[in-house]
């Protein structure tokens, strides 16, 4: 699950509020006293960010602002607020009303919690306040997922939530641009696999299904009710119309009609196809595809039945497995990640003997399948993420310890940046360089940028001189000249003088001239000048010679110089 | 900063902003008002169209009979209708970088800017502009494309002859710019260049300007924007509206502390209240159903047909008109309805809380569902078997000159009981049926416009506080038509700047400052000290970097150690690297303190003498004199260390 706490230019925010489905007990949710020990979360945390509607990212909101109490702002996209109070009032009647258990969110809580969400559109920037802002980008992954970047002054963090960086069936393909964040927090559910071309998996999905349903057996494909499963639906519907085949298709729970009308209206978050041609013909309205009533698991004849929830952890899914594990011509197949503890992780480490609740066993006999379907970034996508944004530093999250440090490793070997995995509870400090933006004079730029030429020579590079003044809140950089125009100050000249005696015969004049021609060959590339009114400049200091009152013959030199000169010279 | 003025419409603008090395487009709206003075395309052959006699000046010395005809009493231009352009001699089209739009009506013009001009910058507009943006083209490109017109007429066009002609072909304006419509394939190849934004998206422009665009109110996607830098901030205000109707609401409170706000769009029915047209609109649709009659509505195929059918919706059962066929006949109806549901984002808060439902925004899919709505691409194929009347029409174009209403015309004209309800307000309703006279059909007129009015736009200017306003000349004075309505203009102080087509306007705009980064480096090495409370200097000497508009100050380079060399340089060969930076030095040496400071240093033989503008001291011991002025300090000695260091002096700042 995923629950993290981002506290950057002094702003806190709350990236996700997952809940961990492995647990029945308090671990379930994220533990928020680590957050602030006495004192209100909302006077904690500037804004909570929910990436997308999966229960392990935002199952526990409800909990956290209605149960823990935060009234401040939580952003998520529309269809993610669309869509996660079903899901998340599905959850409850699950843990409620079926297990019985208390101390858990009410339909009002879901409700109340609801009503402090602010939409998020994509790509629009939010101001939470005066300082901090938020964007958010597609992220592919489900209907609505996205990426979010938080940026306060010039630091700034993405975090991706869940992503897909290759189009499928129904989405697109994440897409973020350069905006060189401070750190990348990206997921890492597939931190090591890459994985073979989407076309491959699709047809070895097809044909298992189809080798099951020949021989007469019952395919159980656990499912969420939105997402995958609608991109599965697409895929059987169009191999059902070309194969022409007959056994029924079923979609379990009422969430159908309605996760598909979801589909239709929020078409503008689905794939480029989908979009172009949804007047003609709309993707989301099925042919084959019916309801399910939980009497059919029974009927004798092949079967592919979809039901929720996607882990075999509770509900229907886990009653039809329950009923079909028995048979040898059976199937299950599962199109994505389960999270430990779960019975779905338990068959798919090839468990045959289940523990189930009241002391009795479950013989496995079906088939197991595992397809990953579920839309994560692979090892290649995270790296092609991080080509995209570039960022400064790479934070891991919402994956395997293991694997996440084999991917640790190639990231920081790819691009030299640091990367770092924090386990649950852990704090990661990570050292910014902001710039600090200044208003500089136009006037100041321009006459600098026209003596610096049209084109930067890296070799000679040219030094800038102002004055940078600093006044309540503002950064101001002028000349210096302007500077104490500005503050109503003078300028106040301190000059030098040095008197070096020599003796030297000749008159004034000629003494002078046999110093010009002296300094003229032994300083070359100085600009040295002979002014008529009896004085040698070397640059800008100033030469002079007077002869003694007393001694013709002892001359006295004066160099001269201002304050500012020795600081430019020595 | 400049701003160049292409089109004289103003709520179908052009204009170019030139704004640090930026040239922004700003809408590319088509003036269609042009075509009123062509005659109907009719959809199938029309014998009173054709029969029409061709004009012939009075002295029969001008002969135009191929060219115009004359038709109840006045002339018009016989050929495919034209569209008056934006200027385009005015500036060179080519050096346009970016065009933002800001709704879907006011991009109608652009293939005609950004195809065969040698444009390659990018357009930005929203989703819903786009989207809808093109089906309204694509309607364009059909009605003409569909009854293709072999002339075009050019000789009336001719100086010489346009003077000798009625009004008002001869006052028309530019007429050589009228173009005819563009074809598909320049329609699809302009909105390839279209990038999508959303509302409150920054986008950066060469590192230059910064702009966003702002929810307007006015239509699906329809937006405002905001073109900034760090240090000035310019308001392109287009089509608004404050009408809660089906769009997001407008966000004023972003157009706030403008230097320059470009107002356009404002509304062109200033007296006629919407609510009170639509519900004019509906009895009159209810009286003429009742009475057996037929209602055709010329309307375009998005927008404010929404808000029709929303009403329709709740009043088609009060009425008892339930059984009455509603038609909606455009070859992108289908397309419109259905794209009108799927951008919940951009949709006002209820109609947003339907789709959490989840539930259609519109009620037309539900008229649609229960058969009360029907739509077709055109009146022939399934329409003409299916027609049943009476029945209410909705149609384009509003204009009557082209599209499947000049049919409908033919068709109920001649029979009282029909009525032809207008809604649209862009075109002058007594022009658009003027081909058509005599006409027996009732014509009601209900011009629905939510766009600002002129109440609205001055309590929305005196929250906003723009420095300065441009506006389109027409927005300086009260309508031609009524000249005593002082009410019905703008008037703000300082007075608004006008425009008017082929204006190019100096915008007041003095920029002093622009953004430069201190990186951190240097940052850390600058010493501020504070001069006055509150007020800190340092100097700064750095290396200035600019790229992509971008400027860093960064730490001047220290120069590689000189290799050990074995022969001894006297002197430096190379020229000097200028390194350190150059103190700044402020203020007087107040004489005391001074003096204190030498005696801790243990110079105690000073001889102070006091002069016209300061005072000399005469340190004996070391031979040294000082003098020390208001604005100058002077130090004179024998050897080569000066004595005192700067920062010695008491209360002296060294900056």
């Amino acid at each position: 699950r995923s629950c993290i706490l981002v506290s950057i230019g002094g702003k806190n925010i709350m990236l996700d509020c997952g809940m961990h489905m492995g647990y029945n007990d308090d671990r379930r949710f994220p533990d928020f006293s680590y957050i602030t020990q006495n004192g209100r979360l909302t006077d904690f945390l500037d804004c909570v960010i929910i990436s997308h509607f999966h229960l392990d990212h935002c199952g526990a909101l409800p909990f956290m602002s209605e149960m823990v109490g935060y009234d401040g702002p939580i952003y998520m996209t529309h269809p993610t607020k669309a869509i996660c109070p079903i899901l998340l009032e599905d959850f409850r009647k699950i843990t409620v009303d079926k297990k019985g258990e208390t101390n858990f969110f009410t339909s009002q809580m879901i409700k109340d919690c609801m009503k402090k969400v602010v939409p998020l559109n994509l790509h629009q920037t939010v101001q939470v306040d005066d300082e901090l802002e938020i964007k958010a980008y597609y992220a592919g992954h489900v209907l609505g997922a996205a990426m979010v970047h938080i940026k306060v002054g010039s630091e700034s963090v993405v975090y991706t939530g869940d992503y897909n960086m290759t189009p499928d069936r129904h989405l697109g393909a994440a897409w973020i641009d350069k905006c060189r964040p401070d750190i990348l927090i990206s997921e890492s559910t597939y931190a090591t696999t890459i994985r073979d071309s989407k076309r491959c998996r699709e047809r070895d999905f097809l044909k298992k299904v189809h080798e099951s349903i020949e021989r007469g057996g019952k395919v159980l494909i656990p499912v969420f009710a939105l997402g995958r499963a609608q991109e599965l639906c697409i895929l059987l519907e169009t191999f059902w119309e070309r194969m022409n085949l007959k056994a029924p298709i079923y979609f379990s729970t009422g969430l159908t009609e309605k996760a598909n009308h979801y589909y239709k209206l929020f078409i503008t978050w689905t794939n480029q196809k989908i979009r172009k041609t949804f007047v003609q013909r709309n993707m989301f309205e099925f042919k084959h595809i019916k309801a399910f009533d939980r009497s059919y698991a029974d009927n004798p004849g092949p079967m592919v039945v979809f039901a929720t929830p996607g882990m075999l952890h509770a509900g229907q899914s886990l009653q039809i497995f329950k009923k079909w594990a028995g048979n040898e011509k059976n199937m299950v197949i599962m199109p994505g990640y389960c999270v430990q503890g779960t019975i779905g992780h338990k068959i798919l480490n090839g468990q045959r003997k289940l523990e189930m609740e009241g002391r009795s066993t479950l013989d496995v006999k079906l088939q197991v399948e595992y397809m990953s379907f579920s839309a994560h970034a692979d090892a290649k996508g995270i790296m092609q993420l991080i080509r995209m944004a570039e960022p400064r530093n790479m934070l891991l999250v919402h994956g395997e310890a293991v694997k996440m440090e084999f991917l640790k490793g190639k990231i920081e070997q790819e691009f030299s940046i640091d990367c770092y995995m924090p386990a649950n509870g852990e704090t990661v400090t990570v050292t910014t360089n902001p710039s600090v933006p200044v208003d500089i004079s136009l006037n100041l730029l321009k006459r600098e940028m026209a003596l610096g030429g049209p084109l930067p020579d890296p070799k000679k590079p040219r030094t800038m001189h102002g004055t940078l003044i600093m006044k309540e809140n503002s950064l101001k950089l002028v000349s210096s000249e302007q500077a104490l125009k500005e503050l109503g100050l003078n300028e106040h000249q301190l000059r030098f003088t040095c008197r070096v005696q020599l003796q030297d015969p000749h008159s004034d004049t000629d003494t002078l001239h046999r110093i010009y021609t002296h300094l003229k060959s032994v300083l070359k590339g100085y600009t040295i000048q002979h002014l008529p009114d009896g004085t040698v400049m070397v640059e800008s200091i100033v030469i002079k010679v007077s002869s003694s009152t007393e001694d013709p013959n002892t001359k006295v030199l004066l160099l001269s110089w201002s304050y500012q000169e020795i600081y430019i010279y020595l | 900063m400049k701003l160049y003025c292409l089109s004289g419409h103003p709520t179908l603008p052009c204009n170019v902003l030139k704004f640090k090395s930026t040239t922004i487009m700003l809408d590319c709206g088509l003036d269609t008002t042009s075509v009123l003075n062509f005659l109907p395309l009719p959809l199938v052959h029309s014998p009173r169209l054709s029969k029409l006699p061709g004009w012939v000046s009075k002295d029969g010395t001008l002969n135009l009979e191929k060219e115009l005809k004359e038709c109840a009493g006045r002339v018009f231009v016989d050929s495919q209708p034209e569209f008056c352009l934006p200027e385009k001699e005015l500036l060179d089209l080519s050096t346009i970088d970016v065009i933002l739009i800001s709704n879907y009506h006011c991009m109608m013009a652009l293939p005609y800017i950004t195809e065969h001009t040698g444009f390659t910058g990018t357009v930005y507009a929203t989703e819903p502009t786009l989207q809808i943006g093109r089906l309204l083209m694509e309607e364009l490109v059909n009605f003409m494309e569909r009854v293709p017109k072999a002339q075009s007429a050019t000789c009336w066009k001719n100086k010489e002859i346009q003077r000798m002609l009625p009004g008002p072909l001869k006052d028309a304006v530019d007429v050589w710019t009228w173009k005819r419509s563009y074809s598909m394939q320049e329609v699809n190849s302009a909105l390839s260049k279209v990038q999508l934004v959303g509302y409150s998206q920054k986008v950066e422009l060469f590192g230059a300007v910064q702009v966003s665009p702002l929810s307007s109110g006015y239509s699906l996607g329809s937006s405002n924007w905001i073109i900034q830098s760090h240090h000035e901030k310019v308001s392109y205000v287009s089509g608004s509206s404050l009408l809660t109707t089906h769009p997001q609401p407008m966000d004023q409170s972003s157009l706030k502390n403008s230097d320059v706000l470009i107002l356009t769009g404002l509304t062109q029915m200033p007296t006629a209240n919407p609510d009170g047209m639509l519900g004019e609109f509906c009895s009159n649709l209810a009286m003429t159903i009742r009475a057996g009659g037929n209602v055709l509505v010329p309307c375009y195929s998005s927008g404010v047909i929404y808000d029709l059918l929303e009403c329709l919706y709740q009043f088609i059962e009060s009425a008892n008109l339930g059984t009455t066929p509603f038609y909606f006949i455009s070859p992108v109806a289908n397309s419109s309805l259905e794209f009108s549901q799927i951008f919940a984002e951009w949709l006002c808060h209820n109609k947003q809380s339907k789709v959490y439902l989840p539930e259609p925004p519109f009620p037309h899919a539900e008229l649609i569902q229960t058969n009360k709505l029907k739509h077709y691409p055109s009146i022939h194929g399934d329409f003409s078997s299916e027609f049943r009347q009476p029945c209410v029409v909705f149609t384009g174009h509003p204009s009557l000159r082209f599209g499947d209403v000049v049919h409908f015309m033919e068709l109920w004209g001649k029979s009282s009981l029909n009525t032809i309800i207008f809604t649209e307000p862009d075109f002058s309703y007594l022009d658009a049926l003027a081909p058509y006279q005599p006409l027996a059909m009732k014509c009601v007129y209900c011009p629905i416009d939510t766009r600002l009015n002129f109440h609205q736009v001055s309590k929305l200017l005196k929250e906003v506080q723009p420095l300065h306003v441009v506006c389109p000349e027409q927005y300086t004075q009260p309508p031609l038509t009524q000249s005593h309505r002082s009410d019905l203009m703008l008037e703000l102080q300082p007075p608004p700047m006008p425009y008017r087509r082929c204006s190019v306007l100096n915008l007041p705009f003095r920029r002093r400052y622009e953004r430069v980064y201190i990186m951190p480096e240097l940052a850390n090495s600058l010493v501020p000290s504070e001069i006055k409370p509150g007020i800190s200097l340092a100097t700064v000497s750095a290396v200035l970097h600019s790229k992509d508009n971008k400027h860093t100050l960064q730490s001047v380079p220290k120069p590689p150690p000189v290799p050990p060399s074995k022969k001894r340089k006297r002197v430096i060969e190379e020229p000097p690297v200028v390194l350190a930076p150059k103190p700044l030095l402020s203020g007087a040496v107040p004489l005391e303190a001074f003096l204190a400071t030498l005696q801790k240093h243990g110079i105690t033989e000073v001889k102070v003498e006091e002069t016209a503008d300061g005072h000399i001291l005469h340190l004996q011991a070391e031979d040294t004199l000082i003098q020390l002025e208001e604005d100058g300090t002077h130090i004179v000695c024998d050897n080569n260390e000066p004595l005192v260091e700067g920062q010695d002096f008491p209360n002296h700042s060294n900056i």
